[in-house]
């Protein structure tokens, strides 16, 4: 039923929170109707500061577990830890979105009537923790460290994309979340921009201490960026396979041409070839 | 100052301004020698040879420069435009917001806004004659109607489409119940106020100067508003004085229009091109 938690536990990063216990998860859309099954008694379990790459094709539900995360949805059955915190279960089928876990989205949720600065200030301004000056030094520091400096007072739609989605990642990380979920948040960027997001995330990780979920369907990506490779089954997602990618953290863009990197490719993307076209032949049944 | 006087040098000076200058000054001639077609064709060509021929109109304009009334008019109708106007976008944004928040409002208040949207505001004259004490209340009401109906439609149009995630973004991060509608709804939906307030005004024009053709306000020397100093010419025969009031009556809306954007766009920064 549930094929999953034969990872053995290793340190990772100093992180000392952020772990998330995904337990036997269920999600039936519509259950009292055409009951479709989005996510089949899936069990994840994830370290804190763990980066942990969800791969499946498109539309298997990886989402839906994102969602279910970030509070976004209800599940049916199952449970969802943070900390060995409930977030949601039995009585509470839906999570209570909050600030220490912020979802990076697939084609980013910049506001974009507010100052890229203004942005990324938004999350601490709601909080109402520290005063106005503070939370702008804080956003500035951040904003300079990440490589956005001189676009602070840009609105979103002033600066590229892949600009965009740093702001949008600053922005997230400034509510000093537990957890960031990414929800296939380079999908719509060139490979060249890929690549350089890439390493830059892993720098803004590397000076953060932060779980990461994050769901692809970019096998490179996953390998890449993740500590771990949770593979999906397509419609209803379950784990097919769990990778530990042994490649050493920090990594650079040399990585993606070494032959253990290769090696994982190969071992991989079989299964994510099969699961694909699964997906695909679905998708041509129902269309 | 020097940077915007070289701007406005740049604009005046552009290829586009040239284009206009020109297109206009060629209709102003055929429209010249269509009214004139009389004289030098022997006979009237249809429909233009009956209008009055732009030399003579520009001359009965300049006798009307001077005139009291003919500028009260200008000013009656900007006034029950700017009124109407107002009040509609006073009414309606809120009123707008509010059916696009809250489902109960919506399912209340919408059967009844649908049946009086489609009403034409002219249809409403008789009614609002009975109803307000004064004619220019009357002429008032009617002029909010016009406008009312599309800022209300695109203020729920627009905050109804706000994207999800806007939400979902603002909620993870903490934000309460009116932060999300004060940061989030509100900006979301100010450019399709913008829209609905400038497509409002088109139309606040359009119905003013009905309304002020059939209620007839005033008389013809203290002026009764742009529409009626129409009507009054037509009743009087001055054919030019008709095509200066026509005239008139496009320069007021352009240049409502032209106010409009300016506004719209300070009120939007982030859709400007910089």
């Amino acid at each position: 039923m549930n094929a999953t938690i034969e990872t053995p536990v290793r340190p990772r990063k100093v992180a000392t929170q952020g772990a998330i216990r995904i337990e036997d998860v269920v999600k039936i859309y519509d259950p009292d109707g055409a009951a479709v099954m989005a996510v089949d008694h899936c069990s994840i379990d994830i370290q804190a500061g763990e980066i942990c790459m969800i791969v499946g094709p498109s539309g298997c539900g990886k989402t839906t577990l994102l969602n279910a995360i970030a509070g976004f949805h209800s599940i049916t059955s199952g449970k969802i830890f943070l900390d060995d915190q409930l977030l949601c279960g039995p009585d509470r089928p839906m999570a209570a979105p909050g600030s220490d876990r912020v979802v990076v989205f697939q084609n980013g949720a910049l506001f974009p009537w507010k100052s890229n600065l203004d942005n990324v200030a938004f999350g601490p301004m709601m909080a109402r923790k520290m005063g106005k000056k503070e939370i702008y030094e804080k956003a500035r520091g951040m904003m300079a460290d990440a490589g956005l400096g001189g676009t602070e007072n840009n609105f979103p739609g002033e600066v590229s994309s892949g600009l965009r989605r740093r702001v949008e990642i600053v922005r997230a990380l400034m509510n000093d979340p537990k957890v960031l979920l990414f929800d296939e948040p380079y999908r719509a960027l060139d490979s060249l921009t890929k690549s350089v997001m890439h390493e830059a995330l892993l720098e803004i990780y590397y000076k953060n201490k932060v779980t990461i979920f994050f769901i692809t369907h970019d096998l490179e990506e996953a390998i890449f960026l993740g500590h771990r490779l949770v593979i999906m089954t397509s419609r209803p997602c379950r784990p097919k396979k769990i990778l530990e990618v042994d490649i050493p953290h920090p990594r650079d863009y040399s990585v993606l041409t070494s032959p253990r990197f290769r090696e994982l490719m190969e071992e991989t993307s079989a299964v994510v070839h099969e699961e694909a076209k699964k997906s695909f032949a679905a998708g041509e049944k129902e269309g | 100052m020097q940077k915007f006087l070289t701007r406005f040098r740049r604009k005046l000076v552009s290829r586009a301004t040239l284009r206009a200058v020109i297109a206009l000054a060629v209709f102003l001639l055929l429209w010249e020698l269509g009214s004139r077609s009389k004289a030098w064709l022997g006979f009237a060509l249809p429909w233009v040879g009956q209008v009055p021929a732009p030399t003579a109109v520009l001359r009965v304009w300049a006798g009307l420069i001077a005139s009291k009334g003919y500028w009260e008019s200008w000013y009656l109708s900007m006034l029950r435009v700017l009124v109407g106007f107002v009040a509609a976008m006073v009414i309606g944004i809120p009123l707008g917001l509010l059916m696009a928040v809250s489902k109960t409002f919506n399912s209340l208040s919408f059967p009844s806004f649908e049946i009086l949207r489609p009403i034409p505001p002219l249809a409403w004259v008789p009614v609002s004659i009975i109803f307000w004490p004064t004619q220019e209340l009357s002429i008032a009401f009617v002029t909010f109607l016009g406008a009312f109906f599309t800022v209300v439609i695109n203020v729920v149009g627009g905050a109804k489409s706000i994207d999800g995630r806007y939400f979902q973004a603002a909620q993870a991060m903490g934000a309460s119940q009116w932060d999300i509608f004060r940061r989030i709804v509100l900006p979301a939906t100010l450019p399709s106020i913008v829209v609905g307030s400038s497509v409002g005004m088109g139309i606040t024009w359009n119905v003013v100067v009905a309304a002020e053709m059939i209620s007839g306000g005033g008389n013809s020397s203290s002026g009764g508003g742009l529409g009626f100093f129409i009507w009054n010419s037509y009743v009087g025969g001055s054919y030019e004085q008709i095509v200066v009031g026509m005239i008139s009556i496009g320069i007021a809306g352009y240049a409502c229009s032209e106010v409009l954007r300016a506004l719209g766009g300070l009120a939007t920064p982030w859709l400007q091109k910089r």
